[in-house]
């Protein structure tokens, strides 16, 4: 298991990373945490000539606030998304989600900006990007430009951004009155790739649901959004009945693809049940 | 095409010529006859490669060498000739919290590096903490006793010196 030879080069800047990246002719990888990156060199899934490690660039750290908007830089590892106060307070959400992406040694080296960009539909970070109408600061030589999450997870593993690409940032809307938030994933054991798992940020004010985004990972292709079940709980309180017409109308959400270790329908049950539990837990944290 | 690198291993600052798909498991083992990092998956899943990285336990094998430039690697040697976890061997030698020993490096740096952060962990903290860590000997109930048991000794010889 080594990986076949590759020249590497520390970028200092964008500018530099992009340039390096177009004078190899794509025929390149961007190196952040490394931990999706070097498993696949281990494996040969991929043997590019040369890695172009952008984990030194200063524009891809810190985690800052503007105009009310969370600015996560992509190089941030998961053990700071977990820990960050800033992240706790504006977007709780991605913390919510952190314990359960992978094992403390992998959270200490990998990256929300890795987890993003690599677009695996079986990982935390993109659902909860897609709850919380987060936007992707991408880079290229033409300059910069942001996109929505609804419009950056395209299939497994792709996204908007074109090759050469970086994603430099991920913003996170302000946090508005009533903001609630939940997050859950059932897998075989703890650290696991979930078989099923759901993230959900909503407003609830005076006991009514007057928005709500659910976002399930590990159902098909990409995150993927449970707009009928979303539509079925707007202007209700979050009970029994509302949860489950909720959960009766997710069947038309979700279509998860044929899985010999997990069939559609099983995976589409725990979808449910999944769903059940967190907006109870929804329900109660208002 | 080597890349020069200098980095700190176990307090010992060192300049080396790599290759750059050279993994720092690999530097270790090989270039510093450092054969107490285990190499079990090389893919992340196993954990018998964690070594400490500015104080954090990564695995080894997931991080290249040329990445560790500038930076200070502890091993499992290293924190044994500080004498940072004679405990920790103790209470599984005690517990017989091992029997191949082949898991035992990764599980004593995840140990330690839990105790750093969490004096009276609790056991659900231990498994989570063990959570990256296979072993296919013990069943873990063995591992988990002993590292509460340092822990437990950990607190008394604090409150005691108090």
């Amino acid at each position: 298991m080594k990986p076949p030879a590759f020249d590497y080069l520390r970028a200092e800047s964008i500018a530099g990373a992009l340039s390096a990246f177009q004078e190899k002719d794509g025929d390149a990888v961007y190196l952040a945490g490394g931990h999706s990156v070097v498993p696949s060199l281990n494996l040969r899934l991929q043997a590019p000539s040369s890695l172009i490690d952008i984990s030194a660039i200063d524009t891809l750290s810190g985690i800052s606030r503007h105009d009310g908007w969370l600015r996560i830089g992509a190089m941030t590892r998961h053990v700071d998304v977990l820990k960050n106060p800033e992240i706790g307070k504006h977007a709780p959400l991605f913390q919510a989600a952190a314990p359960h992406v992978a094992h403390p040694a992998i959270r200490n080296r990998g990256t929300i900006g890795g987890s993003l960009s690599l677009a695996d539909p079986a990982s935390e970070f993109p659902a909860v990007a897609l709850a919380l109408r987060a936007e992707m600061e991408v880079v290229n030589p033409q300059g910069l430009r942001r996109v929505p999450a609804d419009d950056f997870f395209i299939d497994i593993f792709e996204t908007d951004m074109e090759s050469g690409e970086i994603l430099q940032a991920v913003w996170i809307p302000p946090v508005q009155a009533g903001q609630v938030h939940a997050f859950d994933e059932l897998a075989r054991r703890q650290g696991d790739y979930a078989m099923v798992g759901v993230a959900i940020s909503g407003i609830l004010l005076a006991g009514i649901l007057s928005e709500i985004r659910i976002a399930f990972l590990s159902v098909g292709n990409k995150p993927t959004r449970a707009v009928a079940a979303e539509a079925a709980l707007i202007g209700l309180p979050v009970n029994a009945a509302a949860i489950a017409v909720a959960q009766e109308e997710l069947e038309k959400d979700l279509d998860p693809p044929e899985d010999p270790q997990l069939p559609p329908a099983a995976r589409k049950h725990m979808a449910r049940v999944l769903l059940g539990r967190t907006l109870t837990t929804l329900g109660a944290s208002a | 095409m080597k890349t020069e690198i200098s980095l700190t291993v176990n307090g010992e600052e060192l300049h080396a010529f790599v290759e750059p798909r050279l993994s720092l498991a690999d530097f270790l083992r090989d270039s510093l006859r450092l054969t107490g990092t285990h190499l079990g998956c090389e893919m992340g899943a196993c954990g018998a490669c964690l070594v400490l990285l500015t104080g954090t336990p990564v695995h080894a094998c997931l991080v290249l060498a040329v990445q560790a430039a500038g930076q200070d690697v502890e091993t499992i040697e290293g924190l044994s000739e500080r004498g940072a976890i004679g405990d920790l061997q103790k209470s599984f030698y005690e517990r017989n919290a091992l029997q191949c020993g082949y898991c035992t490096s990764g599980m004593i740096v995840s140990a330690h590096a839990l105790l750093a952060e969490n004096m009276t962990p609790a056991r659900a903290d231990i498994r989570d903490a063990l959570s990256g860590n296979y072993c296919r000997c013990t069943g873990y109930e063995a591992i988990v006793d002993a590292i509460e048991t340092t822990a437990v000794r950990r607190k008394s010889q604090v409150e005691a010196a108090e």
